[in-house]
C-alpha cells in the first residue's frame, strides 16, 4: 500500500520535467512547476502517513497510531511558498506578454543581444 | 542589554523583517522618513549580525532555542520528541554573517542615491530587507526545513528585485529565468529534506549528522542538495540563469545577490561537512566539487571575454570566481580522511576557498557598484560606447581599478591573498589544477584591463562632457568595500587567524557543531 503514493510521486515528477523540457509556452511551464510542487507535497505527506492513523491531537488521542504532524506542517508551508512563487512568475509573464507580445520562451531573447 | 545579547539570533531575523514591513507604512504616511528608515533598519540588522558574529568567534557556537528558556534542552522536549526549532551559529555561519552585513550596509548607502529619483521605493526597500533576512536566516539556522524556507525568501526577494526596473521587459526576462531555476532548485532541496526525514524522523541538522549512514536514500538526497544549491550558487552546469539575472538587476542589488548566491555555497559546504560529516566517499564527492569548480572557472572566464554588456561581463566573472571557492573546498574534501595531507595542504585549501568567498563578496560588490555608478551617470551599458570617463569620474575609476586588480589576483589586494592560498595548496594536491587556476587569473586580468581601458581611459568623449562624479552616498558605499579589499590584502594573516581559520576548523571538525547542539549526550 505504501508504494502507491510513491509511484504517483515518480510519475508526477516525470510529467513535470517532461513539460519543462518539451513545452516552450511559459504558462505551461508554470503549470509544470505546480505539478512538481504537488509531487513534492504528496511525497512529504505520504512519508507521515500511518495505516489506520488518526489526526495527531494529543488531548483527545485514542490509543491508536497517529499520522506524523511535522511533514504536514512542512507541506502547508510549501503550499504557501508555492502560491507566492506561482503568483510572482505569472506576474512576470504578464509583463513579458505586454512588452514582447509572446509567451514563448524561445522568442524571449532580447537579453542575449 | 543582556536581553538583547541573549536573544541575538532571534533579532537577526526579527530586525530586518520588522524594518521591511514598516517601510511601506513610512512610505504611505511619512515619505520623507522612508529612506532614512531603510538605512537605519539595514544598519541595525548589520549591527546585530556583526555582534552575533563577534560573540561566536570569541566564545564558541551559539545554540538558540526558539520559544524556550536558555536552560531548555536544544533538541528534545520532555517526551523525547525532536520538535525544537533552533538556530545554530558556529564560526562558519559567523563568517558568512560578517560578509553579508558589510555588503548589505555598503549597498544600502549606494541604493539611497541610485533610487532617489525612482518610483516604488517602499516595495524596493522592503524586498531589500527581506533579501537580507533570507541570507541571515540561511547561514544561521540549525534546521533543514528552516533552511529551505529562508532559501525561498532569499530567492523570491532576489527575483522580484531583479525585475524591479523593467527596461522594456528585459529585466523581467532575466528575473523569470532566475525565478524558475530557483523554484526547481528549492523543490529539489525540499525533496532531499523529505528523504532525510524518512530515514531519521528529524529535521535538526546536528541530530541527523549524529545518525547519518551512507545508503541509497541519503546519497540520493545528497545529490539533490548538491545540484539544487549549485543552482543557487550559480556554478557550472547551472550557470545559465546567473548572468541573465545579474546583468539586468539594479547594480546595487547585484552586489548583494553575490552574497545571496554565496549563501547557496554555504548550504553546500554545511551539508557536505556537517550534516553528512564525511560518511560518504569523500574522494569521489571531492573530485565532483573540484571538477564543478574547474569548469566554472574556465567556462565563466571564456564566456566573459567576448561580452559587450559590462554587467554581463562582470556576471560571468562571478561564475568564474565561484569556481575558485569550489576548487579550494573540493581539495580539502578529497583529503578529509587523510590526516597527513589534510594538515600539509588540505586545511590551507579550505581556508583559501573560504577566504575567497569573503574577498569575492567585497571586490565583486565593489566592481558592480563602480560599474553601476558609471551606468547611473551615462545611461549606457555597452563597453564599446563608453570611453574617457576617467576624466569625469576619478574616484569611481580608482575604485574600479582596485576591484579589477583584486579580482585578477594582483598584490597587494585581497584577491591575491586568497588565490595564493588556493594556488599553493592545490599545487601540492595536483599541479595541473593550480596551473588552470593561474591561467584563469591571467585571462581575468586581460579581460579587466580591456574593460578598464575602454571605460575610463582615452580622450574625453564629447557626449560624456556633462557626466559628473557619482553622488556621495554611492562613493561612501564603495569606500566601505574598498577598505576591506585593501586592508585584507595588506594584512591577510590577521583576518585569516581571527575569522577564516575558526570557520575552516568548524567545517573540518563537525564534532564541535554536534556537541554544541546535542550537548555531548545522545
Amino acid at each position: 500500500m505504501m508504494a502507491i503514493p510513491l509511484i504517483a510521486v515518480a510519475i508526477l515528477i516525470g510529467i513535470a520535467f517532461a513539460i519543462l523540457l518539451i513545452k516552450r509556452n511559459m504558462i505551461k511551464m508554470v503549470m509544470a512547476l505546480g505539478i512538481l510542487e504537488g509531487a513534492v507535497n504528496l511525497f512529504l505527506v505520504s512519508l507521515g502517513y500511518r495505516e489506520g492513523g488518526v489526526a495527531p491531537i494529543f488531548v483527545s488521542a485514542p490509543d491508536t497510531a497517529m499520522v506524523l504532524p511535522t511533514v504536514q506542517a512542512l507541506t502547508l508551508t510549501n503550499i504557501v511558498i508555492g502560491v507566492a512563487t506561482t503568483a510572482m512568475i505569472l506576474a512576470f509573464i504578464m509583463v513579458i506578454w505586454k512588452k514582447y507580445g509572446t509567451v514563448n520562451a524561445d522568442k524571449m531573447r532580447r537579453l542575449k543581444k | 542589554m543582556s536581553v538583547i545579547l541573549d536573544n541575538l539570533p532571534a533579532l537577526l531575523i526579527a530586525v530586518p523583517l520588522f524594518g521591511a514591513f514598516l517601510t511601506p507604512l513610512f512610505g504611505r504616511f511619512l515619505p520623507k522618513v522612508r529612506t532614512p528608515w531603510a538605512i537605519f533598519a539595514v544598519l541595525a540588522s548589520a549591527a546585530v549580525a556583526i555582534t552575533t558574529a563577534i560573540r561566536v568567534l570569541i566564545s564558541g557556537p551559539i545554540v538558540y532555542v526558539f520559544g524556550a528558556g536558555a536552560s531548555a534542552p536544544a533538541v528534545l522536549d520532555s517526551a523525547g520528541i525532536p520538535i525544537r526549532i533552533i538556530f545554530t551559529i558556529d564560526a562558519f555561519g559567523a563568517f558568512m554573517l560578517l560578509s553579508a552585513a558589510i555588503v548589505s550596509v555598503a549597498v544600502m548607502l549606494y541604493l539611497a542615491a541610485s533610487q532617489k529619483r525612482r518610483s516604488g521605493k517602499s516595495a524596493f526597500y522592503t524586498l531589500y530587507l527581506l533579501l537580507t533576512a533570507g541570507i541571515f536566516g540561511m547561514v544561521s539556522t540549525g534546521d533543514l526545513f528552516n533552511f529551505f524556507v529562508f532559501l525561498e525568501i532569499n530567492s523570491l526577494a532576489a527575483a522580484a528585485l531583479v525585475s524591479y526596473h523593467r527596461k522594456g521587459g528585459i529585466a523581467v526576462e532575466g528575473a523569470i529565468k532566475y525565478a524558475v531555476v530557483n523554484t526547481i532548485g528549492g523543490l529539489m532541496v525540499l525533496a532531499g529534506i523529505g528523504l532525510l526525514y524518512s530515514q531519521y524522523d528529524t529535521l535538526n541538522m546536528a541530530l541527523i549528522a549524529s545518525q547519518i549512514a551512507p545508503n541509497p536514500v541519503t546519497i540520493t538526497a545528497l545529490v539533490l542538495f548538491l545540484a539544487a544549491l549549485a543552482m543557487k550558487a550559480g556554478s557550472v552546469p547551472f550557470h545559465f540563469a546567473t548572468p541573465d539575472a545579474y546583468s539586468v538587476a539594479p547594480s546595487g542589488v547585484t552586489a548583494l545577490m553575490i552574497v545571496a548566491s554565496q549563501a547557496g555555497l554555504y548550504g553546500i559546504f554545511r551539508i557536505l561537512f556537517t550534516v553528512y560529516n564525511g560518511v560518504f566517499n569523500t574522494v569521489t564527492v571531492g573530485w565532483v566539487v573540484i571538477i564543478l569548480g574547474v569548469l566554472s572557472m574556465v567556462i565563466g572566464v571564456t564566456m566573459a571575454l567576448p561580452q559587450k554588456d559590462v554587467k554581463r561581463l562582470l556576471a560571468y566573472h562571478a561564475v568564474s570566481q565561484t569556481g575558485y571557492m569550489l576548487l579550494g573546498v573540493g581539495v580539502a574534501l578529497c583529503v578529509l580522511h587523510d590526516a597527513a595531507a589534510l594538515s600539509a595542504y588540505g586545511t590551507t585549501a579550505m581556508e583559501g576557498g573560504l577566504f575567497h568567498i569573503f574577498n569575492h563578496a567585497m571586490y565583486k560588490g565593489l566592481l558592480f557598484l563602480a560599474v553601476g555608478a558609471v551606468i547611473y551617470r551615462t545611461g549606457v551599458w555597452s563597453i564599446n560606447k563608453m570611453g574617457g570617463l576617467g576624466h569625469n569620474m576619478k574616484w569611481t575609476m580608482i575604485f574600479f581599478l582596485i576591484g579589477a586588480l583584486a579580482i585578477a589576483g594582483i598584490p597587494p589586494f585581497n584577491g591575491f591573498a586568497s588565490k595564493l592560498m588556493i594556488y599553493e595548496s592545490t599545487f601540492a594536491f595536483n599541479p595541473v589544477l593550480a596551473i588552470i587556476a593561474m591561467v584563469v587569473s591571467i585571462l581575468t586580468l586581460a579581460s579587466f584591463m580591456k574593460v578598464f581601458h575602454s571605460l575610463f581611459l582615452g580622450p574625453k568623449q564629447p557626449e560624456y562632457a556633462e557626466v559628473k562624479e557619482a553622488p556621495k552616498p554611492m562613493i561612501a558605499g564603495m569606500i566601505i568595500l574598498t577598505v576591506f579589499v585593501v586592508v585584507l590584502g595588506i594584512f591577510p594573516d590577521l583576518f585569516v587567524n581571527a575569522v577564516i581559520s575558526p570557520a575552516a576548523d568548524a567545517l573540518l571538525n563537525s564534532g564541535t557543531y554536534l556537541s554544541a547542539v546535542l550537548g555531548g549526550g545522545l
